[in-house]
């Protein structure tokens, strides 16, 4: 292990080093705790100036009870979820059939259209802003959940492929020989023998296209406007207008904004380092 | 699906079947259709148009009026807005050069994580946590950190007598503020990515250094960085892909300003064809090409590197 061991090293050197940790975890968070301790000050506050002090009173309650009853928040965040649900769905469901098909199956093209997806993914959003703006106009699908749900879908299947075919890759390969053997047809074997073990790679992958969904802000302003189908990452400036100099309103939005992929996050937390991490060894 | 169902249950009666003489090489394009079709058309073919589109001089609503290199001209040219262009094109080069950190402060926060103390793990997590949460939210709560009345920083700075700074209002220090917002959550991911590679490292091949004398950076630089490869070339990628890709954060702190000085070509283009000056769809395109370009020398490399493993794994 390296470094090494902290337990086998000097009493001092261990104390200093417990002592080290929550203090440098303090200062790497700062900025968000005081986002926090914002969120739960009165008003009068920021009118008297103190900022950093203890808040005068606890008005967690009120703040976030304005956020949900006073303002569109409760929209966008529905909004978000009708986005990232589907997304998540379509995407896993076309990359483990991809995915299944170039980790499996020896053909000419295999690499050819495996790097396709792989380029296509790291390509800038902006060169496909103009063309997909217009297809989306087109087919009457602007300011709609459902132009932008396509659009993910497409896009995150990139990703999703890369990922799904290195897992497959990774699954022992008689497996499917002997269930060829045994004369099973070969949607069978995807069905049957390959999805269920695609299991983890499914979970990871849910997880980490749910986060990027529910972050994503280019393509909410590109494709929608509006709280009818804006998601809360687009919504939360309209927010901030309407709030606007209200600190604590703003970081009770904002906190209430980020909260659900840090929720997924905690709950699922081994697949989504799992799935972040792929390739990182070997 | 109920296609090929169909086809298979003739092939396992039929056993001589066209479809079962064939079934490994038709079954991965029965598979590969739908999401590959999804790509090309939402993705790939989208690309081919911006090409084209910045060839014109189109408003995105009435006829487009093909003007050749004109858009390319007008950049060179800055016909648009002074400077526009190239200091987006030069804060580009700063981000990318800037983000490039996240690697070595990753790596550090890893080592430095990289125990067996009780928590050990709720820590880990919690300094993963600011990749988690959404650029939108990173953003507002920087320019918050930032502000020069009440923000966290000028009350720290503040306490050893230093005068307020307007990080985001002062044009030699806005990208770089901006920056290390980015900084904060694309550290935490090259953490997460070093973590995961110290988990692996042969603790035989440790052992052997120690043996060996090695110890401290010797020990970092000679064995465990080595090591670390795979790692550190994921956190190369998505680096430089974050880099470039880095929108979120400008539009949501300063809308490029103070006076276009924190642009880069990704918001740029955005301000182009979408809001400021109109819609100037080509104009944009054509932005958004130089950008394209950019990104193409290193996805060239990530794709040839890839190719050279994969010819390796064979």
């Amino acid at each position: 292990m390296f470094p090494r061991p902290i337990e086998s090293t000097a009493r001092t050197t261990q104390v200093a080093y417990k002592t080290l940790l929550p203090i440098a975890l303090l200062m790497w968070l700062a900025p968000l705790l005081a986002v926090a301790v914002f969120s739960i000050k009165p008003d009068a506050d920021f009118t008297t100036g103190n900022y950093w002090g203890v808040p005068s009173t606890f008005e967690g309650m009120t703040n976030y009870g304005k956020v949900f009853l006073e303002s569109d928040m409760p929209r966008y965040l529905l909004n978000s979820v009708f986005i990232t649900v589907p997304t998540v769905i379509g995407a896993v469901a076309l990359s483990s059939m991809t995915g299944f098909a170039l980790g499996i199956y020896k053909f000419r093209a295999n690499l050819w259209i495996f790097f396709m997806f792989v380029a296509g993914n790291f390509v800038p959003f902006q060169i496909l802003m103009v063309p997909v703006r217009d297809l989306t106009l087109d087919m009457g699908l602007y300011n709609t959940k459902t132009g932008l749900v396509l659009f993910h879908i497409a896009f995150q299947t990139g990703f999703c492929t890369l990922f799904m075919r290195n897992f497959i890759r990774a699954l022992p390969f008689p497996l499917i020989e002997a269930a060829r053997v045994e004369g099973v047809a070969e949607w069978r074997i995807f069905w049957f023998v390959v999805l269920p073990l695609m299991k983890p790679a499914l979970a990871a992958l849910s997880v980490l296209i749910f986060t990027f969904i529910w972050n994503d802000y280019f393509w909410a302003v590109v494709l929608t406007q509006g709280p009818e189908s804006q998601p809360v990452t687009a919504g939360i400036t309209s927010f901030n207008a309407q709030f606007r100099a209200a600190y604590h309103l703003m970081s009770a939005g904002s906190i209430v904004a980020a909260l659900p992929p840090v929720l997924m996050f905690f709950l699922m937390q081994r697949h989504f380092i799992a799935g972040l991490t792929l390739g990182a060894v070997k | 699906m109920s296609e090929s169902s169909l086809q298979d249950v003739r092939a396992v009666n039929g056993g001589g079947s066209w479809f079962h003489r064939n079934q490994i090489a038709i079954t991965p394009w029965l598979f590969l259709a739908p999401g590959v079709l999804f790509f090309i058309f939402y993705v790939i073919s989208p690309i081919f148009q911006s090409f084209n589109v910045s060839l014109y001089d189109w408003d995105g609503l009435g006829e487009a009026e093909y003007i050749g290199f004109q858009n390319y001209q007008d950049l060179y040219w800055e016909f648009v807005d002074r400077d526009a262009f190239f200091v987006s094109l030069k804060n580009n080069v700063i981000w990318l050069f800037l983000y490039l950190l996240a690697i070595p402060v990753g790596l550090m926060i890893a080592l430095f994580l990289n125990q067996n103390v009780w928590g050990i793990r709720l820590y880990k997590s919690l300094f993963f946590f600011p990749f988690v949460i959404s650029q939108v939210v990173v953003g507002l709560v920087f320019t918050w950190f930032y502000d020069p009345t009440f923000g966290l920083l000028n009350t720290i700075i503040g306490w050893v007598g230093l005068g307020p700074i307007n990080v985001l209002g002062d044009e030699r220090f806005v990208t770089y503020g901006i920056i290390a917002a980015g900084l904060w959550p694309q550290t935490a991911y090259c953490m997460i990515l070093y973590l995961t590679g110290l988990n692996a490292v042969d603790p035989e091949q440790v052992e052997a250094g120690r043996l060996d004398g090695a110890k401290g950076w010797k020990m970092l630089w000679h064995v465990i960085i080595p090591q670390l490869k795979p790692a550190t070339f994921i956190a190369f990628v998505v680096t430089i892909i974050g880099a470039l890709r880095s929108f979120d954060l400008i539009s949501i702190m300063t809308q490029g300003g103070p006076f276009g000085s924190s642009r880069v070509l990704a918001f740029y283009m955005f301000e182009v064809a979408l809001s400021e000056y109109g819609f100037r769809m080509g104009y944009g395109a054509a932005i958004a090409v130089v950008l394209f370009l950019i990104m193409l020398c290193f996805i060239a490399y990530f794709l040839w590197s890839m190719w050279k493993e994969e010819k390796g794994a064979r």
